[in-house]
């Protein structure tokens, strides 16, 4: 789910960076001073776990195929929103510098998609009133650790994934139609969530079960009753139909207007912008009268028809041998730099 | 190898090439970092059908990758992971732009290809910017840079410790894998059955270690800031690095480069 710089435009990359930029600045002011700094080893230490940890394969028993942990719903559970958040940023950025995972332009979009989501929402929605809340009081609290890791990332992801499609169509990068593009994205990562919140939740548990106090809202005490596997079934089942009927609906339903009226308008005007007018393409200079003389001798191909050359001269077959010759330029700078290093290489041994 | 012990290693090599010297080395990591940044913010602005604009785009990292001494070869093995996501985003293009930009011969190029390129092209660009920036500039100096441009404490130095701790982590799960998987052979993951306590083992047994790491802090003086190697003041090298890179890529961004050399051949 990591965007990668090539899939956003500046301007969403930006107020991407400026809404994650609030939130770390909120959850350092959260943190009062003590606090962070008594909680800064947990905190590196969690999230250097969870990043290794993310690496692990898990089997899906029956189907060969394999899922990871989730990162946020457990820096959540163990940290709380604030540090969770935290670490989770930090993570990301060590992924778009060191793994090429994301990107250094994208980190403010992934923050949010993936931290944001994963900390905020499933602490505050799900964690919280899951683990405190009266509606959920006769529950034992494994089924509740279960039910609120398997909840929390299915709607994190969810949130997360439609995120990610808001903001590569707000780019423009996609010519795929916003409503077929949440139509694949939101099914995948619906697969994902629940495997991964099942993977999380059995990590929960087995804290829960050692060290009860690590967790975040859980009183050791309280509802200590067995875990039913079958009472947890049930109603993990009886949320996916939800989710997933609610989901459906949503895909299915028509998306045209929005669509239109958001992204179908988008490129009026861009090849009025864009577009230069070969003819008058700065011959007025005089620089230009020279470099047109120069041209006259220089010319090897014969003059070409092109369709559309007049709005996109970008893409214009000068373009092209253009970008040809950076390609010799840019082999020739790799060899010798190649030689050169050799040479060194060779004189210092 | 598996995945954990290659991105291990991975990590260590990069830790070695940024202890190398050169000139690009010896630029300030706050230089560095800015223009990196205006370096992928740019060639990412530009338009969708412009791929011969953004050719040009290539040269900085090229140059700088051999000014570095750094095979630019070496950073490609790290497409595996942008590329899957930038091509699936863009593979579907040819098929629903079909708008006639090029003629060559008998063969038309419609824009879907043309803006695929031009993505993949961005993708990799800006993957060669910032693999060059962590290339030649340690961690250390890096989060001195982010404390100057006033990133909160807390953030940077959780920055540093993690980045110091994931190495540790990383061999640690490493090992675990290993002998996991030498008691069951065969097996292409972790059994449902050990789902819970394979991490949750050594989840309990890093929190107590970072308790231990406080404690040894804060015996050492610690009180919330670690004390970064002293970063030195902008040099004039930096100011004019930087002043021209951003020079060239507003330049390279205005005007189409490659088109203009291509037009001295083509009539």
């Amino acid at each position: 789910m990591h965007m990668a710089d090539a899939l956003l435009a500046p301007a969403v990359a930006a107020t991407m960076y400026a809404a994650s930029a609030v939130t770390v600045g909120a959850s350092v002011r959260t943190l009062k001073k003590d606090e962070a700094t008594e909680k800064l080893p947990t905190m590196a230490v969690t999230s250097a776990l969870v990043f290794a940890g993310q690496m692990i394969n898990y089997t899906i028993p029956g189907t060969g195929s394999s899922g990871h942990l989730c990162g946020g719903m457990l820096l959540t559970a163990l940290l709380g929103p604030q540090a969770g958040f935290l670490s989770m940023t930090v993570i990301l950025a060590i992924q778009a510098l060191f793994f090429a995972d994301g990107g250094l332009l994208a980190l403010g979009a992934n923050c949010w998609n993936m931290a944001f989501y994963g900390c905020f929402v499933g602490y505050y929605l799900l964690w919280r009133p899951i683990m405190t809340g009266k509606l959920f009081g006769r529950l034992g609290m494994r089924t509740k650790i279960i039910l609120a890791s398997v909840l929390g990332c299915v709607i994190t992801l969810q949130l997360g994934a439609f995120s990610v499609v808001l903001e590569t169509s707000a780019s423009g990068i996609t010519e795929l139609p916003f409503g077929a593009f949440v139509g694949v994205m939101q099914p995948i990562h619906l697969a994902i969530g629940l495997v991964e919140g099942l993977i999380t939740s059995a990590v929960l548990v087995f804290v829960y079960e050692a060290r009860p106090e690590l967790l975040m809202d859980v009183s050791a005490q309280a509802g200590r009753g067995r875990c039913s596997l079958k009472t947890t079934l049930v109603i993990l089942a009886v949320v996916v139909a939800i989710v997933g009927g609610g989901l459906s609906l949503f895909a299915s339903s028509n998306p045209d207007g929005l669509e239109w009226s958001m992204f179908g308008n988008s490129e009026a005007g861009y090849s009025e912008n864009m577009g230069l007018d070969e003819e008058d393409y700065g011959v007025s200079s005089g620089a230009a009268e020279v470099a047109g003389s120069i041209q006259e001798k220089t010319a090897f191909l014969p003059d070409y028809g092109f369709a559309g050359s007049d709005s996109v001269v970008g893409t214009s077959v000068s373009g092209l041998l253009g970008s040809a010759i950076v390609a010799a330029v840019v082999a020739v700078i790799c060899m010798g730099g190649g030689f050169f290093r050799r040479k060194k290489a060779g004189a210092k041994a | 190898m598996d995945q954990i012990t290659r991105a291990h290693v991975e990590l260590r090599e990069m830790d070695a090439l940024a202890a190398e010297d050169s000139p690009v080395h010896r630029l300030h990591p706050l230089c560095k970092l800015l223009v990196t940044v205006f370096y992928i913010a740019a060639v990412v602005s530009f338009p969708k059908y412009d791929f011969s604009a953004l050719a040009v785009m290539v040269l900085y990292p090229v140059l700088l990758f051999q000014a570095a001494g750094i095979p630019v070869g070496l950073c490609f093995y790290r497409l595996r992971i942008v590329l899957p996501l930038v091509c699936a985003v863009g593979l579907v293009n040819p098929f629903l732009d079909h708008t006639p930009l090029l003629r060559l011969g008998g063969l038309t190029v419609t824009g879907g290809w043309v803006s695929m390129v031009t993505l993949m092209m961005k993708g990799v660009f800006s993957l060669m910017a910032s693999f060059l920036l962590i290339a030649t500039t340690p961690m250390d100096s890096i989060c001195a840079a982010l404390r100057k441009l006033h990133v909160p404490g807390i953030l940077v130095t959780l920055l540093l410790l993690t980045y110091r701790y994931i190495g540790v982590l990383m061999e640690q799960v490493a090992v675990m894998t290993d002998a996991y998987r030498l008691r069951a052979p065969g097996q292409k993951g972790l059994h449902i059955s050990a789902w819970g306590s394979f991490l949750g083992q050594l989840l309990l047994r890093s929190m107590d270690r970072a308790e231990e790491l406080y404690g040894s802090m804060q015996l050492r003086g610690f009180r919330g800031e670690y004390h970064y190697a002293r970063l030195d003041g902008l040099k004039w090298k930096d100011w004019v690095f930087g002043a021209v890179c951003l020079g060239l890529f507003a330049a390279a961004r205005w005007v189409n480069i490659p088109a203009l050399l291509g037009s001295l051949f083509v009539r």
